[in-house]
């Protein structure tokens, strides 16, 4: 089973800013770039024409992992605003 | 008198946040407890069990009232080897009181928060906590995203990533093995068809831990529980090790799902959630500073969780009811003070949870050192063990009971677990 069939079991309501930040600047130098695979809902994805980080933070359950495993701290990590980000049912 | 001030502020409506404000309301203090969520519940996950001794010390009508999935009557450990594996159960007895309940955390957290209500608490969803308002170094109250609430006490109680201890300097760094990530799957299935697979009925359920297989050698475990209509699966892993094996943690969760022992109880059934949370599992070494001037933490915020035994919604409700209890206790004498809040701490102290945590204060970094051993070679031979005992080969005894000799030989277990047992033994001595 993907992910993209794990995440469509959840509810969501999309913010248009995201509560993820990071500086492409510093990801670039990022050698081991962690966030790409800690994850558990692969917000982090590489994009090779940009040579930049995406985040598709409207996919994020919230958990803080990446900002804990970010080695260069480069995750700029609040919570949504209220009323955003994901909904559990079952917990 | 200002219309936004209230004796406590409780932040975060989980169950140590509910624990606490419940105890304040019962007390008769104004006590308004917070929520980020549009209601309590929403960004709530865990494994898990809900306690009944802690439990039924905050609501002691839970039993009859509360919404709960099952009792867990039988508690298994499931042992894999690549693909055969090994499963022993303890059941308590028929007449004793179950130890713990599963719960769907959405209704469940609805409920005690309807209860804190039904005491008096003074509930506000969908309010984000932003950072607690000091004077002088003192908390006097919280900033929200609308507006500014005010406290002679806050009781941060916002889970594992308190953004607010981070604010305030309260805690370090969290470190990469502080934490286990975790994602858990909830698979529908009739009530029917789950009693027969686990052998259970209606008063009845069964939970487990995984060990060994796809988890071997990582600091990893694997956990099931049943619901009344759903089966509850994950797995969690501490984020050091997950960076080590550079894999996804669903996809640990997917191979763990892949071994016979485990596709068997969620064939046919179907996924209908998918979720992921970090637990603090750092223990003693990780708590943060617990009080300060007009400030108490409590639950994952405080990192009190005892990992060895899996426990740590029952830590996360008695400390809230310690800190209402201090709070309480400096509210009548009108200080608010660091000093006066440190019996905060003392109480903790007194309590199984800073108790057990100093217990185990080194057992996550020894059961890492072993972590072969107890992961690999033990579910190995145990597995072994039992399949030399119970299968019927073209072999001789004799050479059968041989090559298992040899193979407990080389595998050197019998050396390796002399300093386990040592340092368990240690363990049960210990004052």
């Amino acid at each position: 089973m993907n992910i993209n069939e794990k995440l469509a079991t959840l509810k969501y309501n999309k913010d248009e800013k995201s509560h993820l930040i990071v500086d492409n600047e510093i990801c670039k130098k990022c050698k081991n770039k962690v966030c790409l695979y800690v994850c558990p809902a692969d917000v982090y994805s590489y994009n090779d024409d940009t040579d930049n980080i995406t985040i598709r933070y409207e996919n994020c359950l919230e958990c803080g992992t990446c900002k804990i495993a970010c080695p260069s701290k480069n995750i700029k990590w609040s919570y949504p605003s209220v009323q955003f980000g994901v909904k559990y049912r079952n917990g | 008198m200002d219309m936004n001030k209230t004796d406590v502020i409780v932040v975060g409506s989980g169950p140590s946040g509910v624990s606490a404000a419940i105890t304040l309301a019962r007390a008769g203090k104004k006590v308004v407890l917070t929520e980020r969520g549009d209601d309590s519940g929403d960004k709530n996950m865990f494994g898990g069990e809900i306690y009944t001794n802690q439990t039924l010390d905050i609501f002691p009508n839970f039993i009859e009232d509360a919404p709960i999935e099952r009792s867990v009557t039988e508690q298994a450990f499931i042992l894999l080897k690549d693909k055969d594996s090994l499963k022993f159960a303890y059941n308590n007895g028929e007449n004793s009181i179950p130890n713990s309940y599963t719960v769907n955390r959405s209704k469940w957290d609805r409920w005690c928060v309807e209860e804190a209500k039904k005491a008096g608490v003074f509930y506000a969803p969908k309010t984000l906590v932003k950072e607690i308002i000091l004077e002088n170094g003192r908390a006097v109250g919280v900033k929200t995203e609308l507006e500014n609430y005010y406290s002679d006490i806050v009781i941060i109680a916002d889970g594992v990533n308190s953004i607010l201890l981070e604010k305030l300097g309260l805690r370090k760094e969290i470190k990469d093995s502080d934490v286990t990530v975790n994602v858990k799957e909830v698979y529908k299935l009739s009530e029917e068809k789950i009693n027969d697979r686990f052998n259970i009925d209606e008063k009845s359920g069964f939970g487990a831990k995984i060990l060994g297989g796809p988890l071997k050698n990582l600091f990893s475990i694997g956990f099931l529980f049943t619901n009344r209509e759903t089966i509850s699966l994950g797995v969690g892993i501490s984020l050091d090790d997950l960076k080590k094996i550079k894999m996804k943690p669903y996809e640990l969760l997917e191979k763990l799902k892949e071994h016979p022992a485990i596709s068997c109880y969620i064939k046919d059934a179907k996924l209908i959630e998918y979720s992921a949370h970090m637990i603090p599992e750092g223990g003693y070494n990780s708590v943060p500073q617990l009080y300060s001037d007009g400030i108490m933490v409590a639950g994952d915020a405080a990192m009190l969780v005892n990992n060895v035994h899996f426990e740590g919604t029952n830590f996360a409700m008695l400390s809230g009811k310690l800190a209402a209890e201090t709070a309480i206790e400096a509210l009548n004498s009108s200080d608010f003070s660091k000093k006066k809040l440190s019996l905060y701490e003392k109480k903790l102290k007194d309590s199984i949870i800073l108790k057990d945590l100093k217990l185990h204060k080194d057992s996550v970094s020894f059961v890492k050192k072993h972590i072969n051993t107890i992961t690999e070679i033990y579910s190995e031979i145990i597995c072994d063990i039992f399949k030399t005992v119970t299968y019927s080969s073209s072999q001789p005894k004799s050479k059968v009971y041989r090559n298992l000799l040899f193979k407990i030989l080389k595998s050197n277990v019998i050396f390796k677990s002399i300093p386990i047992f040592l340092f368990a033994i240690r363990k049960c001595l210990k004052k």
